[in-house]
């Protein structure tokens, strides 16, 4: 079991990695993810039922997250819709698409052919599939992001989300650059998407609710465990974190939980992992209070001298 | 005979000279690096009403200008170098680069020619990434962003030189975040990078104003023999009377939206603190 959360842990990364490039480069949270995780795994499914390789598919679902990412940035970028107004069109508008694909709210991939089936004749014990094809994704994908951020075109990029006044009148075109970051984004929460549907046999329309919670926490977590890092670190750590989060469901199913309460758990997980900054700084408040007090103390004393 | 033989060279000459002065008339438009002709800015504030916050300025701009700017608050000295940056465009008039149209262009595509230094410290670099990051990106102003590596190792030799030049400590401090700097350092960051490739025009907007005396006056004489040894072309707005009248060969005012005054080096030379105080008597 704690396998197979490991190997699941890995394909959900690719949700973390893909929010991680717009809400932690670009600073803002692309709601468009709860609809190209569902998106691409209807279309690498419907795909496969098609008798499409499913390489071939799980890539189809990759390119139709990216379009629906590009949708959501010419929104934002031409359009001049507030981004998060942007991503949730968009993400209402896949819904339908999907019903469109699959031409009903889910489709099974029984007895067909799926991407984990390359390690079929290694005889692989159970569920460890799942951690080969989680592994070699989270390498190809990490290796490509710090290859593409270390590019002259990948620091544009970072400086668009750093500093976009700056960027601009270095005579980076931002929108394009957005634009683009939606699109990579989308594309490798829809790789999740595709390779989660194939490691559960099946797609589902409704698959995306509370997938950016789940991929926000990935990140967090990751952020919280260990603190200040390198570019590449972080993209790791997010990893890490995505196992972590799925090590956290299966011991809240293992505690007994009734699995029904899922989503809420999960919000209270990353409410309460954002809030920690918080926490922090009233700590820190809390140690310095005598000093704080005491400037309180003067400028009242002065005002009541003024009065 | 004689007489009509002179006459006629006359006229020759005459229309010589006339072709001479025009040929001059278009190869001084060339010669001008910027030229701001008739722009006026109206913006609509709320209610159905404009507000004019530049009115029909006009400024030539020669190669190797360097041009001091005063103004009290409000008086549009930000709003003038929006206009010819590109980050305003103007409700009426046109901005000229070496002699091309430039007035509908973006602020990305005018970036080859111009480079900005800011008042805030936090306006010219990025916070997260390193000096060298930030010093990587400039190089390649106005210039497409490519899929190719950078090339940060084989820069960072010159990288360090630049900084040290500076005599900040900034060259400590390559692999260090912008934000992590000193308003100084970030300043001085910002000023190399304006100036890494050499641009057509800077444009300096108080990046001095938000420093301590010191520092600020060390920034100056960095930026002015930064000027003079690349032979740059700039526009400063200051609100130090003192730089105004120390730097620059030329001097513009502005007042309530209009360039009020336009003196050349020969006036500006004759100028005294009294004369710049008297600008400011009337209108703040
Ligand atoms: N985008 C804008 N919309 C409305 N008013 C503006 C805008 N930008 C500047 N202003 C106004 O125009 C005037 C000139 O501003 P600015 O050029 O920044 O002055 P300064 O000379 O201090 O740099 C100010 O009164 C300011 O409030
Ligand atoms: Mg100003």
């Amino acid at each position: 079991m704690i396998i197979s959360s490991i190997g699941q842990g890995m394909l959900w990364s690719m949700l973390g990695l893909g929010i991680f490039m717009t809400y932690r480069i670009l600073g803002f949270p692309d709601m468009t993810t709860e609809g190209s995780f569902p998106l691409g795994g209807a279309v690498c499914v419907a795909a496969i039922t098609m008798g499409v390789n499913p390489f071939l598919a799980t890539l189809l679902g990759v390119l139709t997250g990216m379009c629906a990412g590009l949708v959501t940035g010419l929104l934002y970028t031409k359009g001049k819709i507030p981004v998060v107004l942007a991503g949730i069109l968009v993400m209402s508008a896949l819904n339908s698409v999907m019903l469109f694909v699959m031409k009903s709210p889910n489709l099974s991939l029984l007895n067909l052919p799926k991407i984990q089936d390359v390690f079929l004749p290694l005889n692989l014990p159970e569920n460890y599939d799942t951690v080969f094809i989680g592994l070699l994704a989270v390498t190809i994908v990490i290796g490509l992001m710090s290859l593409f951020f270390n590019t002259e075109f990948g620091q544009a990029y970072i400086a668009t989300g750093d500093n976009e006044s700056m960027a601009k009148s270095l005579g980076i075109h931002t929108e394009r650059m957005t634009n683009v970051g939606l699109m990579l984004s989308n594309g490798l929460i829809a790789l999740s998407g595709a390779l989660i549907s194939q490691h559960d046999g099946y797609a589902d329309v409704s698959k995306g609710v509370g997938t950016i919670v789940i991929g926000l926490s990935s990140i967090i977590i990751g952020e919280v465990l260990f603190g200040e890092l390198s570019f590449f670190q972080r993209m790791l750590a997010t990893v890490v974190g995505s196992i972590i989060y799925q090590l956290l469901i299966l011991l809240v199913i293992r505690l007994g939980f009734d699995t029904t309460y899922l989503k809420f758990f999960s919000a209270v997980v990353l409410s309460l992992c954002m809030l920690i900054p918080q926490f922090k700084r009233a700590l820190h408040l809390t140690t310095g209070f005598e000093k704080y007090f005491k400037k309180d103390d003067t400028v009242m004393s002065s005002g009541k001298a003024n009065a | 005979m004689k007489d009509e033989t002179l006459r006629k060279s006359n006229e020759t000459d005459a229309a010589l000279t006339a072709s001479e002065s025009e040929m001059q008339d278009i190869s001084d438009l060339k010669d001008i690096r910027l030229a701001v002709e008739h722009c006026s800015v109206r913006v609509d504030n709320g209610m159905d009403d404009t507000k004019e916050i530049l009115t029909d300025a006009n400024l030539a701009v020669k190669p190797g200008d360097f041009i001091t700017v005063l103004g009290g608050n409000g008086a549009g000295k930000s709003t003038l170098f929006n206009v010819i940056a590109g980050g305003i465009r103007p409700t009426t008039g046109r901005v000229l680069m070496n002699g091309e149209d430039v007035t509908s262009t973006s602020q990305e595509t005018r970036a080859k020619y111009i480079a900005r230094v800011f008042q805030d410290p936090k306006m010219g670099t990025a916070p997260r990434m390193t000096v060298a990051e930030n010093l990587l990106l400039a190089t390649r102003r106005g210039q497409p962003r490519r899929f190719k590596m950078r090339e940060m190792a084989a820069n960072h030799e010159r990288f360090y030189e630049l900084c040290k030049g500076i005599g900040n400590g900034l060259e400590e401090h390559l692999d260090t975040p912008a934000g992590n700097l000193s308003g100084g350092q970030r300043q001085a960051l910002s000023l190399i990078m304006a100036t890494i490739t050499k641009p057509d025009l800077l444009l300096l907007d108080e990046h001095t104003a938000a420093l301590d005396p010191k520092t600020s006056k060390q920034l100056m004489a960095i930026t002015a023999s930064t000027i003079n040894e690349q032979h740059l072309t700039c526009l400063m707005i200051t609100h130090r009377l003192d730089d105004a009248l120390k730097y620059g060969n030329r001097l513009i005012v502005l007042q309530k939206g209009q360039i009020v005054r336009d003196l050349n080096a020969e006036e500006k030379k004759k100028l005294t603190m009294s004369d710049l105080l008297e600008f400011f008597e009337d209108g703040f």
